[in-house]
């Protein structure tokens, strides 16, 4: 079957065969492949995308299910000429190492500061609780969104 | 090292500075092609065929009704390898797909491309397999009765009959770990059309992996072109082959580019892992509490195939007596072989396990002798010029194990008021714990390890240097796994030459040597080294034969000015240099593990604060803090995450993280079950660094990947042990184990 | 495959009927997973996100597609305190009560905080119409129900009486994201009665009724019959070894777990 869907602002068809994840579309059928696959079991978010304005693992998304939907993945984040201000926090700040999990970060940080501009550090640690990294140890990662939840964003 | 003019003040994002990275943005906006994004024309879809037994005779296997179905191109099994029937990076034990007998649970038995990833699973689904299940063997101290042992290390220095006035004996146990790089393995093989292949896969040393692959396709060095490709983690899994020689054989096989991308559950059992250990020790000092004699019984279990065994036991052997001075030392270590999945790599390599057992044992030794336990191990503080205690090497260089015990006690504990807020109390937001409830405590540990590899290995890393109108190419095979390794070349090469236009450029086997592994922290000391050495060479050539006095992205400069433009340098087409990097020279141990194994160490401390919910064992872990030996740092943000990062995984081991096995199976193959720290449990960590330089490293730098990992686990475990009083003796810590049950 | 998008519950139950053997798809956090490891591969689906008749809130009703994120706000305080315990916000922001209802795990999240204020579970179908399950009669064993191949959950309903005085906690072993080693509800009506319900000790949710029968009306219990309720508690329990736990942990974390709850119900009062 055939599914309509707007992503990262523009109309996108796919063609979905059973029951793959919205993940897998985006990945493989869509040539997005800035939403990364490391468990497939929404337990460790480099997957997270916003679909019609909720923050949710693509992996446990049903690509039929999406006919209609609006999607926004990492790459529809930044514009022609400018990184969104979170994505260009992460770099300065040495938030990224092996940047596995950088996408899924970047789409519920992006999410997070959307809807609380000025979360405190408990509540950027709340928010993005549903994000692994390994590399990292989250440090430079919440150093990075705590200056962006400090200022104006 | 020599050679450095003053240019590291005047060339922008050179050593130094927190320099960005320069995959950073790619990474940000998710345009990073990582090994699993790769994608090629025509490709086919591989997947793999594995035991669900730990020990099994395969009885039947028919390939022909999964060949049969549409889309599927190639079913193949070990009658299918072309060459050598085996690899394996120090022994070549492991067979390419099962040769018959299954050795481990998840043992690869068959391999299949087809049209896409459906098809090649249902390929999978339609091979048919017989079993004939066997007793797996899976208990470590029956494989050392048994002899079944991959290595034994003897280690005998001083008086075996030594002895002390306090005596503390203990028993210690560490769960295997898995790395869990968020990135699976992946590849994609692409054959050239004339009986050659080139391949893209998750490694951490593309001509390691070179050497195993074409003796097993029966191809000669140059018909294997290895590529390095993006990485998303390591930490000691990518250290060994997992699809590499499968995904060549479906590529050659088909004639068409195969990829392959292992699942989460597939990952678990695809990669070595951390050898579970177990651990008995002596401790015997006199009344001041300075080691007399320690004495160490250490096991790992290797599971079935030898992979790196052999050098993570040597680690755990030499290493085995901690950054203490002590002349009687008598360590029997062994790895044995069992139907466990097979252990190798993971930061800290042997290193760790150790060091829970040894800083536990100093830590009863203290409570013994009525003496704080940080004073104790001042009192024993190795130190430059001092005997290895397990092996007798003279400390070459620097060891400032006291320095980061006194820097650490600076740092300042944090004061005791108990939070209000759930997400800072044990439980967290599950709401389990009132504050009143909880109980802290503060543990210390202080760890070491070598750097770079040992025993006369000969340990290299080489460099390629390129100048053109446009600015300076770096060229290494060195992977980079996130750790930062290409930020700090570009750095290195900026300050040695001025030019602050440096690109690093990942060359695969044919077009450069070896720069030897990621991993035992020596990528910046040796491809670190390599690119020093290769820059300066270049620059000093460059001066002489145009007579100037230093370099700039505009040219060669005298007195200020440039005198001959980067284009007219490069008139006569691009200016090369290249190096071959070699660390000072080791050797192998005698027949009593004495000698000088090891080119270097590094030593780190670290302090754990936790709260403890006593009545239901959950534990919070604070802060951890941490002094850690570094020579000099090229990059403060890089260093800060490798310490933090590193300082996680320990705590991982401490309280969250081990492989659950029974009979053989890993029980919790998932992020479900094997449970890596989120943002909500990490830590706070304030940390110190101590600068003394190496005496070879690039600008005195130090690796500086291992020693987070090593000693934070023990300190961890010490402060809940502080906070409940109660003797723990094996990692993770679990909350029955906390409250006695 | 064949899916299909109901938007009215109406279309659900026809497609209940027209499609017997269909797989409900609600949040996805379960079925998804299941899909992906390739042990589920469903040749129908009725999707449920669009159905806004399973999503009101409010008049002693919750929605089976209210999400666990709409829950962090409830009015009722344990059901918004277990629900920022559930999964993750990415798995909150999709995962429904429904879907937890209707997976019926022993370590669901919702399951005790229904079984502590003795909540019905509204079924419906094409061919019967509405009917009503109290909670113990819904859940019958490891990840099985009462509900038939016809039917659809469609709502929580509550009692007439559900009292403001409700606190939930949850033992895991790390601070998000966690499978429940033991959880706990605890509800003391105005009346004294107590409701001490737990999740992850039993095949389904449980109440553990001997202790709810000691600590009735007692309104400064002392140490000693604290103590007694805790025991009871540990006793009455049917935990298992497993992965996650032992038997012996979990029945000695329940005991301590509810006694902690009921104190602070009790400093409330």
């Amino acid at each position: 079957m055939l599914i309509e869907m707007t992503v990262n602002g523009e109309p996108r068809i796919a063609t979905v065969t059973g029951a793959e994840s919205l993940l897998n579309v985006l990945r493989d059928e869509l040539r997005l492949p800035g939403s990364k696959n490391a468990c497939e079991q929404g337990e460790c978010g480099s997957c997270s995308v916003v679909l019609d304005g909720e923050l949710v693992c693509s992996c446990l998304v049903m690509a039929a299910d999406c006919d209609g939907s609006e999607v926004v993945t990492v790459e529809g984040l930044a514009d022609d000429d400018w990184l969104h201000p979170v994505q260009a926090a992460l770099v300065e700040a040495g938030a990224v190492q092996c940047g596995f999990c950088t996408p899924g970060f970047v789409v519920a940080a992006a999410h997070l500061f959307e809807h609380h501009p000025h979360p405190s550090r408990e509540e950027i640690q709340e928010a993005l609780s549903g994000n692994i990294c390994r590399c990292t140890g989250y440090g430079a990662i919440l150093r990075a969104l705590e200056n962006l939840a400090g200022g104006a964003t | 090292m020599t050679g450095v003019t003053d240019t590291a003040s005047r060339v922008r994002g050179g050593i130094g500075e927190s320099a960005v990275r320069p995959d950073g943005v790619p990474k940000v906006v998710g345009s990073f092609a990582y090994a699993s994004d790769l994608w090629a024309k025509g490709m086919l879809w591989g997947a793999t065929l594995r035991s669900p037994y730990a020990r099994a005779r395969v009885a039947r296997l028919e390939t022909a009704p999964a060949l049969a179905l549409d889309g599927v191109w190639a079913v193949l099994t070990q009658d299918d390898v072309p060459g050598a029937p085996t690899f394996g990076q120090l022994e070549r034990d492991q067979p390419v797909l099962c040769d018959g007998e299954v050795r481990y649970w998840g043992e690869p038995v068959a391999v299949v491309a087809a049209d896409d990833l459906h098809a090649a699973r249902r390929a999978v689904a339609a091979i048919e397999i017989e079993y004939e299940a066997l007793e797996p063997q899976v208990d470590p101290e029956e494989a050392e009765e048994r002899d079944d042992v991959f290595h034994r290390i003897r280690i005998r220095r001083g008086d075996a009959d030594a002895l002390g006035e306090v005596v503390v004996e203990g028993y210690y146990e560490t769960a295997s770990q898995d790395q869990a790089p968020l990135g699976t393995e992946a590849g994609i093989a692409i054959p050239d059309g004339e009986g050659g292949v080139d391949l893209w896969a998750t490694t951490q040393w593309i001509h390691v992996d070179h050497e195993q692959i074409h003796p097993c396709l029966a191809l000669d060095p140059d018909q294997v072109r290895c590529h390095p490709a993006g990485i998303g983690g390591a930490f000691g899994a990518r250290e060994d082959i997992s699809l590499h020689i499968h995904l060549c054989m479906l590529a050659l096989r088909t004639g068409r580019p195969v990829k392959m991308v292992y699942d989460r559950a597939e990952s678990f059992v695809g990669h070595v892992k951390r050898h579970g250990a177990r651990m008995w020790y002596r401790h015997e000092a006199d009344h001041r509490g300075e080691l007399v004699r320690v004495q160490a019984r250490v096991l790992l279990d290797g599971g079935a195939y030898a992979h790196t065994s052999k050098a993570v036991l040597a680690n755990a052997a030499y290493f085995a007596a901690g950054p203490y001075r002590c002349d009687n030392v008598v360590v029997d270590a062994a790895a044995v072989r069992t139907n466990n999945p097979p252990c190798g790599a993971m930061r800290g390599f042997g290193a760790v396990q150790a060091c829970f057992a040894y800083e536990s044992q100093m830590d009863l030794l203290a409570a013994e002798l009525g003496i704080d336990g940080m004073e104790l191990r001042r009192r024993n503080a190795l130190a430059a010029g001092d005997p290895m205690p397990t092996t007798g090497q003279i400390v070459e260089g620097s060891l400032p194990v006291r320095e980061v015990i006194d820097a650490l006690e600076e740092i300042p504990l944090p004061d005791d008021a108990v939070p209000d807020d759930a997400r800072h109390l044990p439980g967290g937001i599950g709401l389990t714990t009132p504050p009143d409830r909880v109980r802290r405590g503060v543990g210390y540990a202080v760890g070491f390890k070598n750097l770079a590899f040992s025993e006369g290995f000969d340990d290299y890393a080489d460099a390629r240097i390129v100048l053109t109108p446009a600015g300076v190419e770096v060229h290494t095979a060195a992977i980079e796994v996130g750790q930062g390794l290409v930020t700090v070349c570009q750095q290195i090469a900026r300050s040695v030459l001025g030019i602050e236009q440096v690109t690093v450029v990942a060359d695969d086997t044919s077009e450069i040597g070896s720069a030897g592994s990621t991993s035992a922290s020596r990528q910046t000391q040796m491809t670190g080294g390599a690119v020093y050495r290769v820059a300066g060479e270049l620059r000093r050539k460059l001066l002489e034969r145009f007579g100037g006095d230093d370099l700039s992205d505009e040219g060669v400069l005298r007195d200020g000015e440039v005198a001959v433009s980067l284009a007219e340098v490069c008139a006569e087409g691009p200016v090369e240099e290249h190096v071959r990097f070699r660390h000072p020279e080791t050797h192998p141990t005698d027949e009593n593990g004495q000698g000088d194994p090891h080119a270097g160490f590094a030593v780190a401390a670290h302090r754990a604060v936790v709260d403890v919910d006593p009545d239901l064992g959950l534990v919070r872990v604070v802060r951890v803090d941490t002094a850690q030996d570094v020579g000099r740092i090229l990059n403060p943000a890089a260093a800060r995450g490798q310490v933090e990062g590193g300082i996680l995984q320990g705590v991982g081991l401490a309280v969250l993280e081990s492989l659950v096995l029974d009979e053989g199976k890993i029980l919790n193959a998932s992020f479900t079950d094997y449970l890596l720290a989120t943002s909500l449990d990490a830590p706070e960590v304030e940390m110190r660094f101590i600068e003394e330089p190496d005496h070879w490293g690039p600008f005195g730098a130090k690796g500086m990947g291992e020693p987070p990992t090593i000693s934070s686990t023990p300190a961890v475990v010490a402060a809940i042990r502080d906070a409940i009083g109660r003797h723990l003796y094996r990692v993770p810590v679990l909350p029955e184990h906390i409250v006695g049950l | 495959m064949e899916i299909v998008r109901p938007s009215t519950l109406d279309e659900v139950l026809s497609a209940r009927v027209e499609m017997p053997g269909a797989e409900l798809l609600a949040g996805g956090t379960d079925l998804m997973v299941e899909i992906n490891f390739g042990h589920a591969c469903p040749e129908h689906v009725i999707a449920l996100r669009r159905v806004d008749d399973l999503k009101d809130e409010g008049d002693g009703r919750i929605g089976a597609g209210v999400t666990w994120a709409r829950l962090e706000s409830s009015d009722h305080r344990a059901l918004a305190q277990l629900a920022r315990t559930v999964g993750s916000p990415q798995i909150r922001a999709a995962g429904t009560i429904g879907g937890n209802i209707g997976t019926s795990s022993p370590a669901g999240d919702g399951l005790p905080w229904l079984a502590a204020v003795d909540a019905e579970i509204e079924v419906a179908s094409q061919a019967r119409g509405v009917r009503r399950v109290p909670w113990n009669g819904f859940f019958t064993g490891v990840k099985r129900n009462t509900l038939e191949p016809d039917e659809v959950v469609v709502a929580v309903v509550l009692p007439d009486e559900v009292p403001a005085n409700q606190e939930f906690a949850k033992i895991g072993r790390r601070s998000a994201m966690v499978i429940s080693t033991v959880s706990a509800c605890v509800v003391r009506y105005d009346d004294g009665r107590v409701h001490v319900a737990l999740g992850s000790v039993a095949p389904t949710p449980l109440r553990a009724t001997r202790a709810e029968e000691l600590i009735a009306a007692e309104r400064d219990p002392s140490k000693a019959t604290l103590a007694e309720f805790s025991r009871l508690v540990a006793e009455e329990v049917r935990p298992i070894t497993d992965l996650r736990s032992t038997e012996a942990y979990r029945r000695h974390a329940s005991g301590i777990l509810s006694r902690r709850l009921l104190e602070r119900c009790l400093a409330r009062c």
